[in-house]
């Protein structure tokens, strides 16, 4: 269906190509996953494929992609609208109309087909993506899922052979993505869709995918074959395929139902084990325990930890870190948070999870003071962050938000240190410092733009670590970060909580939380729905469980790398 | 069996009459919302009473109280008031400061007058201030302030983006990219809200001009960023596909489209013009014919086609013909009574209500009743009231 010959790319004023040697088929009806690092032509690959590159984003296109027999250099992304849909990473940009119907109708408009074949296909397509009650809605005030499921519809109605998705489900909470993945299934199974897709959560897609392509370094050919062979050899890897290595399962499985037939053996190995619960460490019940359980602990602590020696935790910084008490939110008339209750210890993790709009960035945002409360309080150590001047909430409360961009103003990275310096009223250097650690090789002048997305993260996160706040929070840290770079967050996080602060994340990503929480808050509709240490929150739910604890349900273990060390221990 | 014969075809009308709930099936056409306004407005345009400028602003925003939805276009109606309020207050600071032709009695403060050379004869900056002067100004500002609520009150009814499916088909495109061009600018104000929240996390004060200045280059960026990501999914998605038309008829549209176009200029010259007005009018008119004929064919070259179009039914008839009938009637209240219309304010009397006209003025409520009901809100603000009782 869609042939790249001998494909390279290079854009203007860069030394290599960006893409080449990519000389690939993919067959009609299959979906193909595309997995690779940040910035090694994931997007560019996907965009030679609408002919956006290079008719669009200029740059220069060697060899040949022809989609069903049509050359994409002689055809323009407009000449190939019947034939590719494309949905970018951001829906918002994909949008040209301003509400649902009309949405949906625009390709189809453009391709000039018949009123009565356009009302069907709306009609089906609404049903498909179960967006008929929102059909009248303005596009601006719906959800990121619903968005998400409306910029898929709206490139479906004018029913394409092939579908070309750049990370659809990074955005979504897993319940959303579950169902936008169900879709792409549907298609391809019942219309015989061709989908060509890009995602770095591959826990969510891999089962999915008939190919997968790895582009395994800039300018490097890419690799293509099918799913579990390509996952023993690929630098990432989901948790399930991980844990199936581990267990020497063969054939590899991929998905969590493969997985739990093979697994029956590795139960019993395990069951004797203890499993490192970190309810032992996680301070549920208020500060107390925190400090108890590490001087009664200290060496199983500094393992989870990932730390060679726990910081010490002064008994001073045991009180809670943030106190929050029946916490109201309203805009306008929609109640965002209602009766929230939240306490925070310092060293100790907590994450917020619960669907797309359940009142998560509401949280952080009281928590920061960006957004005043309009019943109940809140307490950022002994303040009230909506009426204390940001200059002295800096060093108290630091939020990197969900764009980290928007944090940064200046043109080179030093400049900005310089500022946030200024801004925190710490010692010249402090930020600085703080760069090298986090980001090392990045220069002074290097423009905060050119940066990537993990990279961009990084440089957010040491910004407002300059303050030394106690408390800091993340608003979906991991979107759009690959593999190595959610492994690099995690370490730091976690060596930030040993020093003893207090982190709060809001994340849809349930194998981070898994990795990093003591603990797990579920919102739902802006009320907390569950509280709790998180093997006992998330086991227990569908929907937040991470993928090695459904395997191996009902045993609370976590993450691949609690069983490898149990493993070991055994051994 | 008890209803009387007579009042059957009664409850039928009333039935009839009875405005069901909008969705988009019997969605009132844009362009009916908009002639409904701008006909307020002419009628606005023909009085300076400022009792029949109020009981028209009350016609609009009563219709928009009881049709608007709560879509982001409607709510820039309370925008427009504000504006309408400025303009008023500006209008009556500018006859305060810098006087006025109007004749006058009344003093009612006089200002320093600043001493201007000989040759700024007739500016005056300063001096008395008579109350005929203020009167008048606050008369005139209250018109321009009536029509400014009446365009408001077209904007939040209708959405903007829908006047575009009435285009002709040559106009389209056109058409979308001006209305893709505007959402630049509410983007934008939302950025800038983003960013300035934004500043408050560095610890910065949210507010001032240099918070402004600092967050006006990444908010240019990232406005002009979003404009390409849309014109690339308009590219991707079959914007601008043009059928093959001969170029005969290629030729034939240019040629009428260009020849239609300088009929229009010429005749609308002639008729400004006052000599030429007996060729003016014909002139204009047939440019106007060939100018459409040219779009007409011009369109084949577009291959698009419309989803649902808005459909001209009895209601969408009904609410532009209220408004077009609230011009007329001021119109000719305006010749057969002038005064009333324009209350004196030389010498300076009590305006009073002319009868006729304001109950002309009271038929552009028709709307409020005929115009489909959105979808109340009431029902989605209960159901968070019924679920804080399940869980009491």
């Amino acid at each position: 269906m869609i042939r790249f010959e001998r494909v390279s790319v290079r854009y203007e004023g860069t030394e290599r190509p960006t893409l080449s040697g990519v000389d690939l088929t993919v067959p009609e009806g299959e979906l193909v996953l595309l997995v690779g690092p940040s910035g090694v032509g994931k997007s560019t690959l996907l965009g030679t494929v609408s002919g956006l590159v290079p008719h669009f984003t200029g740059g220069l296109l060697s060899g040949r992609v022809t989609v069903d027999g049509r050359d994409t250099r002689t055809h323009k992304p407009r000449e190939l609208a019947d034939l590719v849909g494309t949905v970018g990473q951001d829906p918002l940009a994909h949008f040209v109309t301003d509400t649902v119907e009309d949405e949906l109708a625009y390709g189809m408009e453009s391709l000039g087909l018949a009123p009565d074949v356009m009302r069907r296909r709306v009609e089906e397509t609404l049903d498909l993506l179960g967006l008929a009650e929102l059909r009248d809605r303005p596009i601006a005030t719906l959800s990121g899922g619903q968005q998400q499921r409306v910029a898929i519809g709206s490139v479906l109605t004018p029913h394409p052979k092939v579908l070309v998705l750049d990370e659809p489900t990074s955005a979504l909470d897993p319940a959303a993505a579950e169902e936008v993945l169900a879709v792409l299934q549907r298609l391809v199974h019942d219309l015989g869709t061709t989908v060509l897709m890009a995602e770095h959560r591959l826990e969510r897609v891999v089962q999915y995918a008939d190919q997968v392509i790895v582009l395994p370094a800039p300018g490097a050919p890419p690799v293509m074959g099918p799913p579990d062979g390509i996952m023993k050899v690929s630098p990432v890897r989901p948790p399930v395929a991980e844990l199936g290595l581990l267990a020497g399962w063969d054939p590899l499985p991929l998905s969590v139902r493969d997985a739990r037939r093979a697994a029956g053996g590795l139960r019993e190995r395990l069951a004797g084990a203890a499993v490192p619960v970190r309810t032992g460490v996680a301070p549920t019940a208020g500060p107390g325990p925190v400090v108890a359980a590490e001087r009664s602990r200290p060496g199983r602590l500094a393992r989870l930890l990932g730390r060679g020696s726990a910081a010490p935790v002064t008994p001073a910084a045991a009180d809670p870190v943030t106190r929050v008490d029946g916490l109201g939110v309203r805009r306008g008339r929609v109640e965002a948070l209602r009766r929230v209750t939240l306490t925070v210890a310092p060293g100790e993790t907590v994450a917020l999870m619960g669907r797309n709009g359940a009142g998560k960035s509401t949280l952080l945002g009281a928590l920061v003071g960006m957004i005043e409360p309009t019943a109940g309080t809140v307490r950022v150590g002994g303040l009230a962050p909506a009426r204390t001047d940001p200059r002295a909430m800096v060093r108290r409360v630091g939020l990197v938000p969900q764009e980290p961009r928007d944090l940064l103003y200046a043109d080179t990275v030093a400049a900005e240190c310089a500022a946030a310096d200024r801004d925190a009223g710490a010692a010249e250097g402090t930020c600085r410092a703080l760069v090298s650690e986090l980001l090392p090789g990045v220069g002074d002048d290097t423009h905060p733009r050119d940066l990537s997305e993990g990279q961009r993260l990084a440089l957010a996160l040491a910004l407002v670590l300059t303050g030394r706040p106690p408390l800091l929070l993340l608003d979906e840290p991991t979107r759009g970060l690959d593999y190595a770079a959610k492994a690099r967050l995690v370490g730091v996080l976690r060596g930030l909580a040993a020093e003893g602060h207090a982190i709060v994340l809001a994340t849809h990503d349930v194998e981070l939380a898994a990795e990093l929480a003591h603990r797990v808050v579920i919102l739902a509709d802006g009320e907390v729905v569950a509280d709790g240490p998180t093997g006992q929150v998330v086991v227990s739910s569908p929907a937040f469980a991470p993928q090695t604890a459904k395997i191996l349900a009902p045993q609370e273990w976590l993450t691949v790398s609690q069983v490898r060390d149990a493993l070991e221990a055994g051994a | 069996m008890t209803a009387s014969p007579a009042s059957a075809p009664a409850r039928l009308l009333r039935r009839a009459l009875h405005a069901p709930e909008a969705d988009r099936a019997n969605a009132l056409p844009a362009g009916a919302w908009w002639l409904w306004a701008l006909g307020l407005a002419t009628a606005a345009s023909r009085t300076t009473n400022p009792l029949l400028l109020g009981l028209l602003v009350g016609v609009a925003g009563y219709v928009v109280a009881a049709r608007r939805t709560d879509a982001p276009w409607a709510r820039s109606y309370g925008a427009f008031i504000k504006l309408g309020l400025f303009v008023v207050a500006l209008r009556l600071v500018f006859s305060v400061f810098l006087g006025s032709q109007i004749p006058g009695t009344h003093t009612v403060f006089t200002l320093p007058e600043l001493p201007l050379p000989d040759w700024a004869q007739g500016v005056r900056i300063g001096g008395r201030v008579t109350a005929e002067q203020l009167v008048f100004s606050l008369y005139d500002g209250m018109k321009l302030a009536t029509l400014l609520i009446c365009i408001g009150a077209a904007n939040a009814l209708a959405n903007p983006a829908r006047l575009l499916k009435s285009l002709p088909g040559a106009l389209y495109e056109a058409g979308v990219a001006v209305v893709v061009a505007m959402t630049f600018a509410p983007n934008m104000v939302a950025d800038v809200v983003r960013l300035r929240t934004a500043r408050r996390l560095r610890g910065r004060p949210t507010g001032g001009v240099r918070a402004v200045a600092q967050i006006g280059l990444p908010v240019l960026e990232g406005a002009l960023e979003r404009s390409v990501a849309v014109a690339a999914s308009m590219d991707a998605r079959g914007y601008g596909r043009t059928a093959q038309v001969p170029a005969a008829v290629r030729h034939t549209t240019n040629v009428l489209t260009l020849g239609g176009l300088l009929g229009v200029c010429a005749g609308t010259y002639g008729l400004l013009a006052a000599q030429g007005a007996v060729y003016g009018l014909p002139l204009l008119l047939a440019g106007l014919v060939v100018a459409m004929a040219g779009l007409r064919l011009g369109g084949r070259r577009s291959v698009r086609t419309r989803y649902r179009p808005d459909r001209w039914g009895v209601r969408a008839w009904l609410v532009a013909c209220s408004g077009a009938a609230v011009a007329a009637a001021m119109i000719w209240a305006g010749a057969v009574d002038p005064e009333a219309l324009r209350p004196g304010v030389v010498p300076l009397t009590a305006p009073v209500l002319p009868l006729w006209p304001a109950a002309a003025a009271l038929i552009g409520l028709l709307p409020a009743l005929v115009a489909p009901v959105p979808p109340s809100n009431r029902a989605a603000a209960d159901r968070p009231a019924q679920r804080g009782k399940e869980q009491a």
